[in-house]
């Protein structure tokens, strides 16, 4: 009864990472094709929070957190808030640039070698296929790595992020002074 | 198909899509989301390495991104802002006397 149990557990948890994968891929889809620059914003978020799902699936909890709330709740809000604060009327005629030809020429390229790669580097291993919840590390466990052998890393972010702050208050000054030269503007 | 092989495919399919949306679209909003969606391929792609692996290097590497896709955002807005304060456009071909 329990091997039933787990095997349609098993069975689900890998229907249920299809189906994320597909939406993911959908979602990523409609991202070129939408107009509007919000529907696309939304299309990115239902990707991000399917990818979240997929995490989640694969064991790795922290991270399914981390994506929502940095990505979706961070990353997002701030792009929604740009396309609402903008409010410019979009461009008519084409969504599409001149590149279009090439970039989708070189869109299948680059999947078809990927996706050739993938199929022959890494043979299907048909063992460990169904095992789900082979989760390596959970919190505890990535916290002490984090910490004890990535700390150098760690604090170059921070670093990183000091950098991004004063480019950004560069910016933000940059604009102030075309202001003062062009009062029109 | 190995559900690594299904995610991998995954990741890929989702930075080929990204890099697409950045040579194709006009929209600079759209072609910056466009980036996020090749930073989340890649994303998905480390976990599910450091998941076969069994190793915290892959989750800590998807830290690192997300911090750099911050930093990247919190840049790019700004300066995105000033360009179309200037142009009054989004469209990308209005910009290009930057070449230089």
């Amino acid at each position: 009864m329990t091997a039933f149990i787990d095997g349609l557990l098993g069975g689900l948890d890998t229907l249920l990472l299809v189906v994320f994968s597909l939406c993911a891929l959908t979602g990523a889809a409609l991202m070129i094709f939408l107009r509007q620059p919000m529907r696309v914003a939304i299309a990115l978020i239902s990707t991000m929070v399917f990818l979240g799902g997929i995490y989640g699936l694969l064991g790795v909890h922290f991270i399914a957190a981390f994506q929502v709330l940095i990505y979706v709740g961070a990353v997002m809000v701030f792009m929604v808030y740009v396309i609402m604060l903008l409010e410019v009327r979009e461009l008519g005629g084409t969504r599409y640039s001149r590149l279009l030809v090439p970039g989708l020429i070189g869109f299948v390229m680059l999947l078809g070698v990927v996706l050739i790669s993938i199929w022959r580097a890494l043979p299907a291993s048909a063992g460990r296929t169904g095992a789900s919840g082979n989760t390596a590390f959970g919190i505890g466990e990535f916290s002490i790595a984090f910490l004890n052998e990535y700390w150098l890393q760690f604090e170059l972010t921070s670093v990183l992020l000091l950098a991004a702050v004063v480019a950004a208050m560069a910016v933000i000054k940059v604009s102030r002074r075309t202001d003062k030269t062009r009062p029109h503007g | 198909m190995d559900r690594t092989q299904l995610l991998l495919a995954v990741a890929a399919g989702l930075f080929a899509l990204g890099l697409l949306g950045v040579i194709v679209r006009r929209n600079v909003l759209v072609m910056l989301m466009c980036m996020e969606l090749m930073l989340n391929g890649v994303n998905l792609s480390l976990v599910t390495f450091a998941q076969q692996t069994a190793t915290t290097a892959g989750a800590v590497l998807v830290f690192l991104t997300f911090v750099v896709a911050t930093a990247e955002i919190a840049l790019a807005i700004p300066i995105v802002l000033l360009l179309v304060r200037d142009k009054r456009t989004l469209d990308l071909d209005a910009y290009s006397d930057l070449k230089g």
